[in-house]
């Protein structure tokens, strides 16, 4: 395919999958490559992504999208043909049996093989024998609609990459005359992990080839999609999604703060200021000339965050307590409280800690939130909340609602929202579930929202920081 | 038109020949800029080495360095040019006898009463130059603007005396800690460059060439140690300058294999925070 087809076909997926890209800097793109010798993947790659992604975050997304329309094109990618592979694994074979005898026992070869490249680091290593895992164990058919992560299970399972570090570490106390250190034995814990890591992304890079190879690059790239941090749901991520997420949060957050202090800075100007205005008069012969203001009196309100966090909306409030109190200076007070069937305050988990995810952690193992059984149950939390602490709500506060409410077929008790909003300023819903979801099954949130200012839909980052936006 | 670099490998060596080891990114974002003669944009954690790059950049082309540090409140008088008001009052007063308004006052807008900012001398210097703006996401979005026509064109407009254009172009490094995102306008006009924390190997190297008199296993113990500081969830985890800073320490301290007492007793030149500290020392020492 001529590159200038290729080229745009890799725009076009980058703007397909979220990434703003715009004419000039596709142009850019064209004028860079031009200087890049085209073997250099490398710089190559960099050419790229310099001209074309202007956020750091987009960056992971852009990566897996470039393996995938220029990684696997040269003639060395083409498969069944290994015989510097065959090389490799016998010299790793040779080594192994020299290493020793009694090796065998159940895993069989590949995992020692794993092993053994794993204990030496040896990237060149580590990529052969992800290459042969694959082949061997994830038994992809050709033309079979069947996605990436399945094969990538089926693989790692094989080779138990799961009791993968424990072996490493016997293996290196084995190896080691001394006692190792605690420190030691962290730092070799933390090394292993990392080239796991890596090896992980070498089957994956493989299993990626395979399925390019098989179904073209268009197709593939449209299943490899990843989604943007800012746009990954609460609600189903992952536990890496979840790293991202909140990588992703605390410049968000940073970025929050210092846009709603400028914007307060700068905010308009206050009512007329009668008295000065006259005083000034006096220099123009009583003529008011110069009208003079008031400095504008910033009104921060007073926020009160009740939140569910029984399993499936957990995520959605940890981000959204942690986005609160990283701009909590925008608030005259902040309030919060948590439950799942009972409510308890965690206010004073936050008071004084400088490290906003502590506290989320105190707040998941400490809080008194369990009534009877542990599941959520809205009404009898409204209930207990309206009792206890129904008095601390005053016309300053603004009161947030966070949670799918679903309600395990209990009493809605929505009367309590409907209290609230008598003497609250304000009362918002937020929930992390899409749009189509709501009042299906278990769930009454309009219910509860008929009482309320305002039902948003806060499915992702992007939406929650809109939200806050907004209401600080 | 004449290159510096000739690949993106020279451009690596040469930074290595001044101390400073650019991963494959960096080399290729720094060689494409000169070739494409566009400003690099440089964002990622404080302590990385974004300053350092530009430094680097020109000590190896053996061009002036031109830096603007950008604050909030930063303006045109500071960023680019200033008339000269004293001058041009003493010029008046000094012809207060003649009769030639005319003259003087075309005379008090010319060259002569003009204050060249760091923008402005970067454009009209006649010896190549690298021009760093640095922390350029402090500047108030409106000041951005200002910064838009030296980017594209490599020229400034000066309503007075019309249009100074570059004699040669400058090599621009702008950096950002990320505190606010830039807009639209300016990133277009640039390219971009991530810099992240080193890995592991790099780190070492970097420690290596950096640290005098530094053994390979004490390298290789402090770049480990630092990764898997930074692998733990901390307020703020050590940026490259403050390993280089704890290696330094244990140099001078004569310790050639850090053990846990040693690590706890000089965490806090890593580390700035109190919590971060205790999680840290809690974590080496492989606690439960």
């Amino acid at each position: 395919m001529p590159m200038l087809d290729l080229l745009s076909g890799f725009v076009n997926e980058l703007r397909n999958a979220g990434l703003p890209v715009s004419l000039t800097e596709n142009l850019d793109a064209m004028e860079a490559i031009r200087f890049i010798p085209l073997e250099d993947r490398d710089a190559f790659k960099f050419a790229l992504g310099s001209t074309l992604i202007k956020n750091g975050s987009h960056w992971n997304a852009f990566e897996t999208i470039f393996e995938v329309y220029f990684s696997y094109r040269g003639p060395e990618y083409l498969i069944d043909n290994d015989a510097e592979l065959d090389d490799l694994m016998q010299s790793l074979r040779e080594q192994m049996d020299q290493g020793k005898g009694d090796g065998g026992g159940g895993g069989g070869d590949s995992q020692n093989q794993l092993l053994m490249a794993l204990m030496q680091g040896d990237q060149m290593m580590m990529r052969q024998v992800a290459k042969q895992s694959v082949e061997r164990y994830a038994g992809m058919e050709p033309g079979r609609p069947v996605g990436g992560t399945y094969y990538l299970y089926r693989t790692l399972r094989n080779l138990g990459l799961e009791e993968m570090p424990e072996k490493l570490m016997d293996e290196l106390r084995k190896q080691s005359d001394d006692e190792l250190s605690p420190m030691e034995e962290r730092l070799h814990k933390d090394e292993f992990d990392d080239r796991i890591d890596k090896f992980k992304k070498e089957v994956e890079a493989e299993i990626r080839r395979r399925l390019v190879a098989d179904r073209g690059a268009e197709a593939m790239a449209k299943t490899l999609r990843k989604p943007l941090p800012e746009d990954v749901e609460f609600m189903h991520a992952n536990r890496d999604e979840m790293q991202h997420l909140k990588k992703a949060l605390q410049p968000l957050t940073q970025k929050l703060a210092a846009r709603l202090a400028r914007k307060r800075r700068r905010g308009r100007r206050g009512p007329l200021d009668f008295r000065n205005t006259v005083r000034h008069s006096l220099t123009y012969g009583g003529v008011p000339l110069e009208p003079k203001f008031r400095a504008p009196r910033a009104s921060k309100p007073e926020l009160i965050v009740v939140a569910d966090i029984s399993g499936s909306v957990a995520a959605f409030a940890r981000f959204t307590l942690m986005l609160v109190y990283a701009i909590q200076n925008q608030f005259s007070k902040v309030r919060s409280f948590v439950f799942i069937d009972g409510v308890d305050e965690v206010t004073d988990y936050f008071k004084g800690v400088d490290d906003v995810s502590e506290a989320i952690v105190r707040v998941n193992n400490e809080a008194d939130v369990v009534w009877v059984d542990g599941h959520s149950d809205y009404g009898h939390a409204f209930e207990t909340f309206w009792e206890r602490y129904g008095k601390g709500i005053s016309s300053k506060s603004t009161v947030l609602l966070l949670g799918d409410a679903r309600n395990n077929y209990h009493a809605s008790q929505s009367w309590v929202v409907k209290e609230i909003k008598k003497k609250a300023k304000r009362v918002y819903w937020l929930n992390p579930e899409p749009r189509s979801y709501w009042n299906t099954g278990d769930s009454i949130v309009g219910e509860y929202a008929a009482h309320a200012d305002g039902l948003y839909e806060c499915r992702n980052l992007r939406q929650l920081e809109q939200f806050v936006e907004k209401l600080a | 038109m004449t290159f510096r670099f000739e690949s993106v490998d020279q451009v690596r060596q040469g930074l290595r020949e001044v101390d400073y080891l650019a991963d494959d990114g960096i080399a290729s974002v720094a060689f494409l800029a000169e070739r494409l003669g566009k400003p690099v944009l440089v964002e990622g954690p404080a302590g990385t080495g974004k300053t350092q790059l530009a430094k680097s950049v020109a000590e190896l082309t053996g061009a002036r360095l031109i830096r603007l540090q950008c604050y909030e409140g930063l303006d045109e008088s500071k960023a680019l040019y200033e008339w000269n008001y004293k001058k041009q009052l003493l010029r008046i007063q000094a012809d207060k006898n003649s009769d030639s308004w005319n003259e003087v006052h075309d005379d008090i807008f010319s060259e002569e009463f003009l204050l060249t900012r760091p923008l402005l001398e970067a454009i009209r210097s006649d010896d190549p130059v690298v021009l760093l703006i640095d922390e350029v996401d402090r500047v108030e979005v409106e000041t951005e603007a200002l910064l838009l026509e030296i980017l594209s064109e490599y020229q400034v407009s000066i309503p007075e005396l019309g249009t100074i254009t570059a004699k040669q172009i400058p090599l621009v490094f702008l950096t950002s800690n990320n505190t606010r995102e830039l807009s639209e306008a300016l990133k277009r006009r640039c390219l971009f460059l991530h810099v992240d924390y080193p890995d592991m190997d790099r780190e070492k190297q970097i420690v290596l060439t950096k640290v005098k008199g530094i053994s390979e296993h004490l390298a290789d113990q402090v770049a480990r140690i630092v990764r898997s500081i930074r692998q733990l969830d901390l307020k703020k985890a050590p940026s490259v300058s403050e390993t280089l800073d704890w290696a330094r320490t244990l140099v001078l301290l004569g310790i050639d294999n850090v053990d846990i007492e040693q690590a706890k007793e000089t965490l806090h030149i890593l580390l700035k925070y109190q919590s971060d500290i205790a999680k840290a020392a809690k974590e080496l020492s492989n606690e439960k």
